[in-house]
């Protein structure tokens, strides 16, 4: 098992266009990723998930993921979440 | 024979499309499937009916959404793509199917509930974007709970040219399957500005919106008479207001016909001036009607529609592609298109734009672009690009003073730079010139002018600032009209400034289609009115009718006049 903490730092949080985008990179990956925020952990493939979190800028999520590529997974969507300027 | 005494009743609505229309009604109603909490033993037969069901959707929402960017656009076609990440969703039909497996129950159950749980969800969220994910996941779900019921959702096919629409509200799903030829549509909920009202008149039917509970006296089949201008909608009308109606519609359609033959000419006054008669459109769907009425360029084309009705910024691929379609169509003819007008009433869930206290003197449309500099640049190139494709002309929103509009053309000299090192080919010497809406650019129009190619007066915006009166608000409408010698006399500063800098000016706000007017705009000496394309080719006539001497000379009278009401009523007594 992977993880990583990762805050938000573009203004709209995480919804709408990154969350769609934030998506079809989780789904590029086979392992089981999972996106925690506070007590609340949801699917990080899916959408309705991701958008009930509600992130906002300055929230901190983990990134968790298990299965063969978890490395490359948690490395590559924490990436996204820190390049997010918009 | 029954017989029943069938009184007339008159229902008050918003008139969000006009025109006046006759024809029997007909309730557009999704039947909402029972759904009872069942256990079921064999699970896997319940998972493939549920899998079924969602095949069975992906197929007929694919259908709709090609449906939908053939009729209306890529962009109002991109709602349904929401709809299809939904069926693929693992905490929306992963979920039901959990729900299945985990706890015995049947698939129209699990999709009842999983429904409405994220629904619920949704709208709970402080989003407005999230709340209008919160409609879509519940159309998603009654679609799924009606293959899941073997119901067939109300068969559009029932519709019959000559029927009003009667709905509690209309979806883009539905307004994509009308027919062609309805008469009219009416509906419980929904404003000026909802969909069923865009769609209303890119159909040019009128539509009645906003009708509340007294919509539940419309019964199927019952004989309507919908007025889209004056917002009523008459139940049962008796046959002498029948009659009064038929003989008013015939002389409506007998006039634009005759107008409509000679709508292909130019129109010049009888002294030989010639005005260009333009149409304004919100979309490339609007592109038909407007050459249908022989629109001699588009005057106006909003872009808002590429923002309002996405789910997100529209990237630089859809709005030239947007743009292409509809310079493409008008080939030679110019196409002036109005930069990003966001802000006042126009609101953009995803941009998240703060509450301000006073929207309409706030941070809106050029002044935003101004300050989000990559979102402008990502409309401009894509104008840049698509100006190739026909003779494009650039409008600028809500100007002010001479520094925006140096700015935005800085940044449209930036995009061409950046074109041309990836060697993308764009049209040189593209027009830009501005909107006056502001009454401080009306006023000091001669100055603005020395930096534009042509001006357009947008009275709308330009008559509620000048008379510090909103429309809408019901108490000071009547202080509303942009008709107002006041508004006028700013119209005629703006001519003289643009003449005297010899460049083109029109008008491009409602006040431009109101024939009652024409004449008096020609006198104030504009060269180009842009309305909405079905005005055009009595527009035309008008202008035909006109002589610029006694057109001037009625201006000057009406000026002297004391406001709104005394100038219609003088022009009406002409």
């Amino acid at each position: 098992m992977v993880e990583k903490t990762v805050t938000i730092k573009n203004p709209t949080g995480l919804h709408a266009r990154p969350a769609s985008l934030f998506i079809q990179k989780a789904n590029g990956f086979p392992s089981t990723i999972h996106i925690i925020r506070e007590d609340k952990e949801v699917d990080a493939k899916s959408l309705l998930g991701l958008m009930s979190l509600a992130v906002k800028q300055n929230d901190q999520i983990t990134i968790r993921a298990e299965g063969k590529d978890a490395e490359q997974a948690v490395e590559s969507l924490a990436n996204f979440i820190e390049d997010l300027e918009d | 024979m029954e017989r029943v005494l069938k009184l007339e009743k008159m229902l008050n609505g918003i008139g969000a499309a006009p025109g006046i229309a006759i024809g029997r009604a007909i309730w557009w109603k999704q039947i909402q499937p029972v759904v009872t909490e069942e256990t079921v033993q064999d699970i896997a037969a319940e998972t493939a009916k549920l899998a079924a069901a969602i095949e069975t959707a992906t197929a007929q929402i694919t259908e709709l959404k090609e449906l939908t960017a053939q009729k209306m656009g890529e962009a109002e076609a991109a709602i349904f793509d929401a709809h299809l990440t939904f069926l693929i969703d693992p905490a929306y039909t992963g979920e039901m199917k959990n729900r299945i497996e985990s706890k015995n129950k049947n698939a129209s159950w699990a999709c009842k509930q999983v429904t409405t749980e994220m629904h619920t969800m949704l709208a709970s969220l402080d989003d407005e974007y999230m709340q209008a994910r919160a409609d879509d996941i519940r159309d998603v779900g009654n679609r799924l709970l009606l293959i899941l019921a073997g119901e067939t959702p109300f068969d559009p096919k029932q519709l019959q040219a000559g029927q009003v629409v009667i709905a509690e509200e209309l979806t883009p799903s539905d307004t994509a399957q009308f027919p062609t030829g309805l008469a009219g549509m009416v509906t419980q909920r929904g404003s000026k500005t909802a969909h069923a009202a865009i769609m209303a008149r890119t159909l040019g039917i009128p539509a009645v919106l906003g009708l509340g509970e007294a919509i539940d006296q419309i019964e199927n089949e019952q004989t309507v008479i919908i007025d889209g201008n004056q917002g009523q909608v008459i139940v049962n009308p008796t046959p002498a207001k029948q009659q009064e109606v038929a003989v008013e519609i015939q002389e409506q359609q007998k006039r634009q016909q005759q107008a409509l033959e000679t709508a292909s000419e130019d129109a010049k006054t009888e002294d030989g001036k010639r005005i260009q008669v333009f149409a304004n459109i919100g979309s490339p769907a609007d592109v038909e009607t407007a050459l249908a009425n022989q629109a001699e360029g588009i005057g106006l084309f909003r872009t808002e529609f590429l923002y309002l009705e996405n789910t997100n910024w529209p990237t630089e691929e859809e709005q030239y592609e947007a743009y292409k379609q509809v310079l493409q169509a008008f080939g030679d003819k110019p196409v002036v298109i109005r930069t990003l007008d966001i802000g006042g009433d126009k609101e953009l869930p995803y941009a998240k734009l703060p509450k301000e206290e006073n929207p309409f003197l706030g941070h809106r449309a050029l002044r935003f672009c101004l300050d989000e500099p990559e979102i402008f640049r990502t409309q401009l190139s894509a104008l840049l690009r698509a100006s190739v494709h026909g003779n494009l002309w650039i409008m600028l929103p809500m100007v002010e003073n001479p520094a925006e509009i140096r700015a935005a053309k800085a940044l449209l000299d930036e995009c061409r730079e950046a074109l041309a090192a990836k060697q993308v080919a764009y049209a040189e010497d593209i027009p830009v010139g501005i909107m006056i809406e502001i009454p401080a650019a009306a006023i000091h129009a001669d100055v603005l002018a020395k930096e534009v190619d042509f001006m357009s007066i947008g009275t709308n915006d330009l008559a509620q600032y000048t008379l510090a009166a909103d429309r809408g608000n019901e108490k000071v409408a009547h202080l509303y009209d942009a008709a107002h010698p006041a508004v006028l006399k700013l119209v005629q500063m703006t001519a003289k400034a643009a003449d005297k800098a010899g460049i083109l000016v029109g008008m491009c706000g409602e006040l431009a289609g109101d024939l009652a007017l024409t004449e008096t705009l020609v006198g104030l000496g504009l060269h180009e009115l842009s309305m909405s394309a079905t005005a055009i080719p009595e527009a035309k006539q008008s202008i035909r009718k006109t002589v610029t001497d006694d057109a001037s000379k009625l201006a000057e009278a009406v000026l002297q006049l004391e406001d709104g009401e005394q100038v219609r009523d003088y022009l009406q007594s002409k």
